[in-house]
């Protein structure tokens, strides 16, 4: 027995071989660009538009010169602070939303429950700029633009339909018989949710919170309508350092690369938590 | 501990038309282990979740204790169940898991620790308390699941083929600690198996299912011996009984060449002639036939043998000794020993 372990019977090594390089490249190919991006951030302008130098005198000067505050202009820490404020509570607003719709969608589901499945994910047929106008004079009417709570309103209606979903076919999976265990063990609705529902769909929440945190964070069209003086997120930061007077690419690099950081730390603890929870797994 | 009542209950799944229990009627006195055991489908666990509290009762009433539990939910109706699956609490230790019922209470920590550790001693669990059902091994995580049903000092225990995902010497040995353990607590217990043999040995009471109606409800050896229609006598005992269909109004009762004595009063057509296996015996009387398959068990043997009846072919599975020196397409004669049973052409039996 001279064939490695991990290797499934049967499949040749240098298939095996082949299709490992085949992802690698897939994989780098989707990379690169960030890998780039993160490169031109520490360069100088000069560089960063000349022909692409994989050596360099690393700087960190663009980090300076997008993170120190213009008067007058969009600030990176009001942008950074406004986005983490929106994000968390349009997240948190969905989860406590969503929750109880998966359970009752699922777990134990309500009379046309399709219907009502079909009904979230219908909302996200409109595209968002056919509702862009509408949504600017109710906002304007009710003092949400430029604000705050205008976002973390639309946010979690624009994630809704999704957590709901996705929340649903985790619940799905919960084995039929846990519940009723827990039923019988004199358990209420919220005992069975917080006590055995929950930690068994933890990964699933964690997954379905991570892309709701990508979402929300990346968002750009709805809040360059309705907050482009005040509450302001980073993606309009970040396009704020576009500029047309000159080209400004490492600096642009340089803003997005802090933009990204927070989905890229947020993806990297979901990722714990799921793998955590899976592991938990094994019902019978 | 209390007493179990079905009165007509009847469950009629939704988008069916057909009730998966049909009018149970069932009394099962305090202290009882009933078994509930019928063909796949014969709607067992239905009965069994009816009385739980996660079926509807589309009809009928169901009661713990005197006291009409139809319309309470299963919170509030004192009962522990062990499932098929055990359907332990994953994220849970053992631990926790036989303490969960307890903690819903609002029983103190400490009073948990002290039962939950009295249920693990009796059923040999105590190592395993820290421990996540996952790493547990078969056994084990069934004698947890049973753990976390005592632990309660419910009303009624119900379990729904609990034995059914250990491997067969398991079995036969958890088979007996579950008698035992049940007699020692003498609470109430609804036992639901398609095993006859699980049934009959565990039972005190047998209640045989089939298709949602209850076809008799009877002690394992009063099942056995006067099984009350041709289906029941069919499904108790292995191997099964002979049921050979018999032609109604044809002169006197016979099976092959052999003559049925006891038959009923005249006027009361017999449809089939059942005898068990060790009511047969190969002698040098009888009715004639040739051997086709012998199944040598050791202490005993089965011996297939197809004879003629009323023009047609018939197969009667005799019992007898083991280590035979019988073979196969030997001619022999097929004596009766013991008492026939008779089935009307409806199916029902017929008192002799
Ligand atoms: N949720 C359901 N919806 C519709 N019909 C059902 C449902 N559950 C069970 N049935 C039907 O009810 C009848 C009885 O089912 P039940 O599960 O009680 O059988 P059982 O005796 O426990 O069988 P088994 O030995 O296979 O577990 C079956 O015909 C089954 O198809
Ligand atoms: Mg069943």
């Amino acid at each position: 027995m001279s064939t490695e372990r991990s290797q499934i019977v049967g499949q040749s090594r240098r298939s095996t071989i082949i299709l490992g390089l085949a992802a690698w490249i897939a994989a780098l190919l989707v990379f690169f660009p960030i890998f780039w991006m993160v490169l031109n951030g520490f360069k100088e302008e000069i560089d960063a538009n000349s022909s692409p130098k994989l050596i360099f005198d690393p700087t960190s000067d663009r980090y300076t010169e997008v993170t120190t505050q213009t008067e007058g202009l969009l600030g990176f820490q009001e942008a950074f602070t406004n986005s983490f404020v929106i994000v968390a509570i349009s997240t948190l607003l969905v989860l406590i939303m969503a929750i109880p719709a998966a359970y009752s969608l699922s777990i134990r589901p309500i009379a046309k429950w399709r219907d009502v499945l079909f009904f979230f994910i219908s909302t996200k047929f409109l595209p968002i700029v056919a509702a862009i106008l509408p949504l600017y004079i109710i906002g304007t009417r009710y003092g949400l633009t430029n604000s705050r709570i205008g976002l973390v309103i639309l946010y979690t209606a624009m994630n809704l339909p999704l957590a709901v979903w996705m929340l649903r076919s985790f619940f799905s999976e919960v084995p039929k018989e846990l519940v009723e265990a827990a039923q019988i063990d004199g358990a209420g609705i919220r005992g069975q949710i917080t006590s055995v529902i929950l930690p068994i769909v933890a990964p699933g929440i964690a997954a379905t919170a991570l892309l709701c945190v990508i979402f929300a964070w990346n968002e750009f069209f709805l809040a360059v309508q309705l907050n482009s003086v005040d509450g302001s997120t980073v993606p309009i930061w970040v396009s704020s350092n576009v500029s047309t007077r000159g080209n400004f690419l490492a600096k642009l690099s340089a803003a997005s690369t802090l933009a990204t950081l927070p989905v890229v730390i947020a993806g990297w603890a979901a990722q714990k938590r799921m793998i955590r929870g899976l592991a938990m797994g094994a019902i019978k | 501990m209390a007493d179990v009542t079905y009165d007509g209950a009847t469950r009629i799944y939704p988008g069916t038309e057909i009730a998966a229990v049909d009018s149970l009627d069932l009394d099962i006195a305090d202290g009882e282990f009933l078994v509930l055991v019928g063909p796949s489908g014969s709607g067992k666990s239905t009965a069994l979740r009816m009385l739980a509290g996660l079926e509807f009762i589309d009809g009928g009433s169901v009661s713990i204790g005197g006291r009409d539990v139809t319309l309470t939910p299963p919170q509030d109706r004192d009962i522990a169940m062990v499932f098929q699956n055990y359907a332990l609490y994953p994220n849970m230790t053992v631990a926790a898991n036989m303490g969960f019922a307890l903690k819903q209470r609002g029983i103190e920590k400490e009073e948990r620790a002290r039962r939950v550790r009295e249920a693990a001693k009796v059923l040999d669990l105590e190592e395993y308390l820290d421990r996540k059902p996952k790493n547990l091994s078969g056994g084990q995580r069934q004698r947890v699941a049973m753990g976390r049903a005592i632990v309660r000092e419910p009303q009624v225990f119900l379990m729904d083929e609990p034995l059914s995902n250990l491997d067969a010497k398991l079995r036969v040995q958890t088979r007996t600690e579950l008698a035992e353990l049940q007699a020692r607590l003498g609470v109430t217990t609804v036992y639901v198996t398609h095993d006859q043999v699980e049934a009959m040995t565990m039972g005190h009471r047998v209640a045989v299912l089939r298709d949602g109606k209850l076809q008799q409800v009877a002690r394992p050896r009063d099942l056995y011996s006067t099984p009350a229609n041709r289906f029941v006598a069919g499904f108790i005992g292995s191997p099964a009984m002979n049921l050979i269909d018999v032609d109604p109004g044809n002169g006197p009762l016979q099976l092959g060449t052999a003559p049925i004595t006891g038959a009923p009063a005249s006027g009361t057509a017999v449809g089939t002639v059942g005898v068990r296996p060790e009511h047969l015996r190969l002698g040098s009387t009888g009715i004639n036939g040739r051997v086709t398959v012998i199944e040598e068990l050791g202490s005993q043997a089965f011996v297939h043998v197809a004879i003629e009846h009323e023009g047609r072919d018939e197969v009667l599975v005799v019992r007898d000794e083991g280590e035979t020196d019988i073979q196969r397409n030997d001619n022999v004669q097929v004596g009766i020993l013991g008492p026939c049973h008779l089935f009307g052409t409806d199916g029902e039996r017929i008192d002799q």
